[in-house]
């Protein structure tokens, strides 16, 4: 019972969680800004961030429904949080495992862009109001090719549960190289999940303030970064463990050097993508999503079944 | 309308908004993403710097009309400079001329490093914000060495330039301009090929080139729709009539177009400069002007980096004129701004705005009253203004008495 | 449809010094023409009151001290455009590269020049 608080809480669960999605923040701003030339933040950056949030005050707005507007954001963090414990680290077993966690982490990931609707829709302000829209049509857009791209190796290996998949690719390395059109296909489509360039266009500041986020403040602000935070490494674990697992059976060090590397990389070609992609908009986006990701995704299936069917 | 479906709202642009870099405002009308209509309000930044000139001396005058706007600085300094001028009938002497069209195009050159770094940030894209600006810290320097300042450079006196440009400094501009232009070619280069950024630019901002016409839309924004007006060319100051240089135009009629004009009036500019300076002339660089003006009024015409910025100065045999009028060229396109609008998506609404290079520093010169309720449009001179002003704040409750004692007045 | 036409750019400025000067620890070089703090030689000086009437925003005064003048000049209200110093007709007046003025109090920025020591030939 303690042994399972602990790794709840502390690691991997929520502790490690919060240090290391602060850093990877950091770690994506400082490479976004040395790739513009600037110098970019101190390593402390988002954690003084995150404490002066916390000291200011919250602001709800006169109109909004304050149930809702208050309890979206813990919705989100918890779901996120949550989605972490079936992700296998540096091995191939996760704290825990079921036959079908797949279907439910991709659901738990699906959550805070639920929750942050939900948010943004009930502080009835305009600017969030539209942002909270635009978040519901992109999900429209890159939700399909996403699952799909995600469910293709399961195919092959057979079985719903993440664990179960890093095992099968662990015994079959070469294996990995069929999922390389659903590997770039899923990093596509992520980004529009984790609202970076060039599908963030729920929370462009040049056009709608922030989006769904306007109204937030304080407290529930320093929450919703948080989510943001920690999605994008839960996000980055997710991919390494089901299209990247090589390298899992060589003990517990190693295998968490080579995870924290695997992640490392994952948010430095976001990042790049970051810098050199401008914003697209929202009819450009979907039309992006359909016309090209949902057939590569298809192609991807189509690939796995036969290979598949030749395996019998 | 009263029959409004349920996703139909207003929602306001402005004035403060991080869209704009200037306080305007623009109220839009939406059903989800589209644009139905755009009601445009100017005014927040209006400083009676018209009433301002009256006040002050022709030479105290050149540094007001100077900051007008901080990147039109010396558009505005030399179109009045230029219409005093004429009035007196002083013959400037060429290199104060041609020393004016240099500073003219690293100014024009500073400017549309600006606007690409704008509109980078507009559509996202803020790399290109942070590179552009980079490069532009280049022609800073080079302008504070020569002229002593960043902004506002104080280069114009009536009769001439104030400072030289000596052999160091003819050294120096050339090699930034060789900094720069290897920049120039690569921002074309990304400009035109990167797909994301063409997505964003290309059919948006639409207009014809007969709309463009009738709405009068002048610089940049007119040359992007096939319009060839350029005051360099149809009426030449300073020391354009003898260089040679091209008029840029597109027939795009959208903003990748004018993304295009200013690109290329860039590498312009920089064959401007160099034959300028080969040419310089070996002349004193101001003659002595009066400090009486004799009366007469002068219009003059300078083409600023937005486009036509027209002065018109009235003397009358005093040192202070007796009326000052600026038409800036941002007022000419914003027109234009409601008929680019019109069925676009909301997301195209800050690109279409920067496009036209807003400056509302520059536009903010004279008051229209629009009485909504009668439905009638007048203009107010200056004493009717002030008495209103006065009877309204009376009406609020305010106590004059104590301000009409020390004014001498009786309101 | 070559994307990312910026990333080799992007992946050079990796690697490079940032463009950032990191002031006031850093001071970039100011050039000899920037237009800074006003000097005054009072020897010079025969109180013909030019440079107050030119002077676009009324920022200088100068005053009848004992039978020499000063110039009174009020740093918060001068624009450094340096007209003073171009109608002083017996040039006693001079502008310097000094633009680092700023105060904490608004009454340290009114400033009396009585002059410059003479520099040793």
């Amino acid at each position: 019972m303690l042994k399972a608080l602990f790794l709840i809480l502390i690691f991997p669960g929520f502790l490690f969680l919060f240090i290391f999605g602060l850093w990877a923040e950091y770690f994506d701003r400082k490479v976004y800004a040395r790739m513009q030339n600037r110098v970019g933040p101190p390593w402390f950056q988002p954690l003084a961030d995150m404490i002066k949030l916390l000291a200011k005050e919250n602001l709800i707005p006169e109109e909004a429904n304050e149930l809702f507007f208050r309890w979206a954001p813990v919705v989100a963090l918890t779901s996120v949080v949550t989605s972490f414990m079936y992700i296998p680290l540096w091995g191939t077993k996760a704290l825990y495992s079921f036959n079908g966690d797949l279907v439910v982490v991709l659901y738990l990931l699906t959550l805070p862009t639920i929750a942050f609707f939900i948010g943004g829709w009930y502080s009835t302000s305009l600017f969030a109001r539209i942002g909270s829209v635009r978040m519901i049509s992109q999900l429209f857009a890159y939700e399909v090719p996403l699952l799909m791209a995600f469910l293709s190796p399961a195919i092959i290996a057979n079985t719903w549960s993440i664990s179960g998949i890093s095992s099968f690719y662990k015994g079959h390395p070469l294996y990995i190289l069929i999922n390389l059109i659903a590997l770039f296909v899923a990093m596509v489509a992520v980004q529009g999940k984790l609202e970076k360039a060039p599908f963030d266009i729920p929370e462009a500041e040049t056009e709608i303030v922030a989006g769904g986020f306007t109204e937030y403040s304080g407290r529930l602000y320093a929450i919703l970064r948080l989510t943001i935070d920690m999605e994008l490494i839960v996000v980055a674990s997710l991919i390494a463990a089901i299209f990247l697992p090589f390298g899992l059976g060589y003990g517990k060090i190693i295998g968490f050097a080579l995870y924290l590397i695997k992640v490392i990389s994952l948010v430095f070609i976001f990042a790049l993508a970051r810098t050199v992609l401008a914003r697209l908009r929202l009819d450009q986006m979907i039309a992006f999503c359909w016309q090209y990701l949902v057939p590569l995704a298809l192609i991807q299936v189509l690939i796995n079944i036969m290979v598949m069917g030749l395996l019998k | 309308m009263n029959n409004k479906q349920p996703d139909e709202f207003k929602i306001p642009i402005g004035p403060q908004h991080p869209a704009l870099k200037e306080p305007a405002s623009f109220s839009v009308a939406l059903k989800g993403e589209k644009i139905l209509g755009v009601e445009i309000r100017l005014g927040y930044n209006h400083r009676g710097i018209e009433k301002a000139c009256e006040e002050r001396t022709y030479i105290q005058d050149v540094y007001l009309v100077e900051r007008i706007c901080g990147i039109c600085s010396h558009a505005h300094s030399t179109c009045f400079v230029q219409a005093v001028e004429e009035i007196t009938g002083l013959d400037v002497p060429k290199r104060a001329k041609y020393i004016r069209t240099i500073i003219g195009e690293l100014e024009r050159v500073h400017s549309h490093y600006l606007w690409l770094g704008v509109a980078g940030h507009e559509i996202g894209f803020d790399t290109l914000l942070m590179y552009t600006w980079r490069d532009r810290e280049v022609v800073m320097d080079l302008l504070a060495s020569i002229t002593g300042n960043r902004v506002n450079y104080g280069m114009n006196t009536i009769g001439g330039v104030r400072q030289d440009i000596t052999r160091e400094n003819v050294k120096e501009i050339l090699g930034a301009i060789k900094t720069l232009e290897d920049r120039t070619q690569y921002y074309i280069e990304v400009a035109t090929q990167e797909p994301t950024v063409i997505n964003r630019l290309s059919g948006v901002g639409m207009i014809s080139k007969e709309d463009s016409l009738k709405l009068g839309a002048v610089g940049p924004t007119a040359r992007a729709s096939g319009i060839e007006k350029d005051v360099r060319k149809d009426d030449p100051y300073a020391a354009y009539d003898e260089i040679n240089f091209k008029v840029i135009t597109d027939d795009h009629n959208d903003v990748f177009g004018r993304t295009v004009v200013r690109l290329k009036e860039l590498l312009e500019s920089y064959s401007i400069i160099k034959q300028a300076l080969s040419a310089l002339p070996d002349t004193p660089i101001s003659v002595k002007a009066p400090r009486k003006i004799p009366a007469g009024e002068a219009i003059s015409r300078y083409e600023a980096p937005r486009g036509e910025d027209i002065h018109y100065v009235k003397a009358n045999g005093t040192d202070k004129p007796e009326r000052v009028k600026v038409r800036a060229p941002t007022l000419a396109n914003i027109q234009a701004v409601r008929k680019m609008l019109q069925d676009r998506y909301l997301a195209d609404l800050p690109i279409v705005i920067a496009a036209i290079d807003p400056c509302f520093s520059c536009t903010d010169r004279l008051i229209s009253i629009n009485n909504l309720d009668k439905g009638e449009q007048k203009v107010m001179d200056w004493m009717t203004l002030r008495d209103y002003s006065i009877e309204w704040y009376k009406g609020k409750g305010v106590d004059f008495s104590v301000a009409s004692k020390r004014l001498g007045r009786i309101s | 449809m070559s994307f990312g036409k910026m990333i080799k750019e992007a992946l050079e400025s990796l690697f490079r010094k940032p463009a950032t000067l990191n002031y006031p620890v850093e001071k970039g070089k100011v050039p000899e023409r920037v237009r800074g703090k006003l000097i005054f030689d009072p020897d010079k000086c025969i109180g013909c009151q030019l440079c107050v009437k030119d002077c676009p925003s009324e920022a200088i005064k100068i005053n009848k001290v004992g039978d020499k003048y000063e110039a009174e000049i009020d740093l918060g209200k001068c624009i450094y455009c340096g007209q003073c110093v171009d109608s002083c007709v017996k040039k006693a007046l001079a502008i310097t590269n000094e633009f680092e003025l700023a105060q904490l109090e608004s009454s340290k920025l009114k400033v009396k020049l009585h002059g410059e020591p003479k520099k040793e030939p």
